[in-house]
């Protein structure tokens, strides 16, 4: 089948493309043409007119949770997909906190069998040690083989420096990142940040120095052992700056922020809706302007959601009883335009390079080329469209989310990947 | 004038002309305490649940009390937490008691924010008996009209509240309302049982127990939470006891009159030594009694509201 997308601005930071109203043709799924398109061209294919809409290389959240197996009603790997779908990604890495845990090939094909129909790549991250229980290293080398993009014990960190030192060393024989949730757990068990809200709220606090402690650990241990190590969900001010000082000296550390780290504070704690409660917990207005400052230098390298869907009666709880975490793929791409771009925190180029290029590249994934006789993977942004987050409409299988009811400005309108279309909310096989 | 507010969820909030009026109306219920008949039909046809997800005999018996000389109809609903997480959530259980058409609920529950929570999925008044660590106003309220009577006022006292801050809803209640009130506020206590930020709320820090007792009025004096995780804030009962418990040779050595308060139930020889806890200074059982009055006025108050 022929697709003509026409009129579109195309980016693509990478390839320094950055073309202004061409059209771009698709012939079962490749770009067959980008130019401007013939008559012949034209004759048969489905038209989508793009004028002013931007199309860029396909999205990757490179931290989700599918919740498959185990919490299937939660989210399964096909609502999952659904969801990433309509945020706008083309990919996503899924988080082995799952039940059992990936941290044996047959969870790993398990996954990739459930997702293997559908627009979205789905790349699962291994567990670092064995049912992320930090004592024993996971079986590194067969996870890799069946096609795991990282480690991680996400949920915790890896549980001792000894620990991590073996999974460092063993992962960097494939070049992969240890990608750690970094928090102490004897610090951490709390509700929220600590500070005065968490005193004023009466709600157990959780010190920012516990994630600090953890990033510092692992810094140190990725300077000491070579291997890759990728902070997730960064959320304080002095764990940017520790990031900062590690890329300085040319350490294998790379970083990722979330979009309510970047956008909310722990005021929204004072509802004690569970909805504002997440590990990391949100932070304070100096840590949220420490976010901004490392998207805009590059401290943080890639934006992800750590899309974290839980069933309704899970979080219409007791804040301190309630699970951390909110559905974050389909507001992700909408608050980074709102938040980021339109606020002249990031560029396009840059908002690109945090959404598809950097996560790829850590994850030593092929970032997606506009050329001919590659494969379309894009994303298509309509930067200018206001629209209001309404929960309902989202197609994942949960609705905990903070944002309800928020006016953002800039949206993904559609994705194109493995043969399919997905626009304004319709999904066609091309 | 009636109270601003349709619950009472904490004293963060409340304004000044509130808790003054919560305090005058409690005084007329304390004599209505004297009287041979103690009893007045003021919430005569009104349903009040006492929500009891932590056991509190002492909290429950006062609210109760108060409920019956107020000629209230009360039910008790007494459960543990854990027994709540099979199955039926907390929504589904309050939403069943309020299907039953109550008026208000007395709520206590480990967990702080429930009472808030409760007043967006119910419309009966909601009156905070504890929450977690966050705060237990009547107990503020039964505190500082014990001490207004005691010393004839609330505005430039200097009041300091002594034990485990961090782990205390009547800290916290308590320095919300005073300050509203106008009392000058410290708290005292091992530096691992004091927020970090408490300064922050406006109340002075300080670690010396004869210093706590030399520069106040007041003392309120918390109980330390033996069977709670408190013990990992120090090391040793013998230790806190030795630094931080009140004896009566540390009244006498710092010589003054002080008022000493404590919500109960005491552990002897912790916070207070025997001597202490049975001696001049400490009006524990009046404040018990105004307890049920001071309850009573905020029953009445909020149940005569709508």
């Amino acid at each position: 089948m022929k697709v003509a997308l026409k009129n579109v601005n195309l980016i693509h930071p990478e390839q320094k493309i950055d073309e202004k109203n061409v059209s771009i043709l698709l012939t079962d799924g490749i770009i067959s043409k980008i130019s401007k398109l013939s008559k012949e061209d034209l004759d048969g294919a489905k038209e989508l007119d793009l004028e002013n809409k931007y199309v860029v290389p396909g999205f990757f959240d490179m931290h989700v949770h599918l919740r498959e197996p185990g919490r299937e009603d939660k989210e399964t790997v096909e609502t999952g997909c659904n969801s990433a779908a309509n945020g706008g990604f083309t990919a996503v890495a899924c988080m082995p906190n799952t039940e059992p845990a990936i941290d044996s090939a047959e969870v790993v094909n398990f996954i990739k069998e459930k997702a293997s129909a559908h627009l979205v790549d789905v790349y699962p991250v291994g567990a670092a040690t064995l049912n992320r229980e930090g004592e024993v290293i996971a079986p590194m080398a067969e996870l890799y083989e069946a096609g795991v993009v990282g480690f991680s014990d996400d949920g915790i960190a890896v549980k001792s420096a000894s620990v991590l030192r073996r999974a460092l060393e063993y992962a960097s024989m494939y070049n992969v990142p240890i990608i750690e949730h970094c928090e102490d757990e004897s610090l951490a068990g709390g509700a929220m940040n600590e500070g005065v809200n968490s005193t004023m709220l009466g709600l157990p606090p959780v010190p920012a120095v516990s994630e600090d402690i953890i990033v510092g650990r692992d810094i140190l241990m990725a300077e000491y052992t070579g291997g890759k190590i990728h902070i997730a969900h960064i959320s304080t001010a002095t764990a940017v700056e520790m990031v900062r000082q590690a890329k300085k000296k040319n350490l294998p550390v790379t970083a990722e922020v979330t979009p309510h780290h970047f956008t909310l504070i722990d005021d929204a704690a004072k509802s004690y809706d569970a909805n504002t409660k997440m590990s990391p917990p949100l932070r304070t207005r100096k840590d949220v302007d420490a976010m901004l400052e490392g998207l805009k230098d590059g401290t943080i390298d890639v934006i992800a959601s750590d899309h974290a869907p839980h069933a309704i009666e899970e979080k219409e709880a007791e804040f301190q009883y309630a699970p951390n975490g909110i559905v974050g793929l389909e507001t992700e791409v909408a608050l980074t335009l709102s938040e980021l771009y339109h606020k002249k925190i990031l560029t396009l180029e840059q908002v690109i390079e945090k959404l598809s290029i950097n996560p790829r590249k850590i994850c030593n994934i092929p970032v997606p080329k506009f050329e001919v006789g590659e494969s379309a993977n894009f994303t298509i942004l309509d930067l200018n469209l206001v629209w209001t987050v309404d929960i309902k409409e989202f197609k994942s299988k949960s609705k905990n989310s903070p944002f309800d009811k928020r006016l953002l400005t800039g949206k993904s309108v559609g994705v194109i990947n493995k043969r399919k279309l997905f626009y304004y909310d319709e999904m066609i096989s091309i | 004038m009636p109270l601003s507010s349709r619950h009472l969820l904490g004293l963060q909030s409340v304004p000044k002309e509130d808790i003054q009026l919560i305090l005058d109306t409690a005084h007329t219920f304390r004599e209505i305490l004297e009287r041979p008949i103690k009893k007045v039909p003021t919430l005569q046809g009104k349903t009040i649940v006492n929500l009891f997800y932590e056991s509190s005999t002492r909290t429950r018996i006062s609210f109760e009390l108060a409920e019956k000389r107020l000629s209230a109809d009360t039910v008790n609903f007494s459960i543990s937490e854990s027994s709540v997480s099979k199955g039926e959530t907390f929504k589904d259980t309050m939403r069943n008691i309020e299907a039953m058409k109550v008026d208000m609920v007395v709520a206590r529950h480990g967990a702080a924010g429930v009472p808030l929570f409760l007043t967006n999925i119910c419309d009966a008044n909601i009156i905070n008996a504890g929450d977690g660590i966050h705060e237990h106003p009547t107990q503020a309220l039964l505190d500082m009209y014990s001490i207004r009577q005691k010393l004839g006022k609330l505005e430039g006292l200097k009041v300091c509240i002594v034990g485990d801050v961090a782990h205390s809803r009547v800290a916290l209640s308590n320095i919300f309302g005073l300050i509203t009130m106008g009392a000058k506020v410290s708290v005292c206590g091992p530096s691992t049982m004091i927020p970090r930020y408490i300064q922050k709320l406006g109340v002075e820090v300080i670690h010396n127990i004869d210093e706590a007792i030399q520069e106040n009025n007041v003392l309120n004096v918390l109980r330390i939470q033996l069977e709670r995780k408190a013990k990992e804030y120090f090391p040793s009962i013998r230790e806190y006891a030795k630094y931080f418990g009140i004896t009566q040779e540390r009244l006498d050595k710092n010589g003054k009159d002080i008022l000493l308060l404590h919500p109960g139930p005491i552990n002897r020889g912790v916070e207070l030594s025997s001597e202490v806890a049975d001696g001049s200074n400490q009006i524990i059982l009046y404040q018990v009694t105004n307890g049920v009055a001071v309850r009573m006025a905020v029953l009445y108050l909020l149940g005569t509201l709508n």
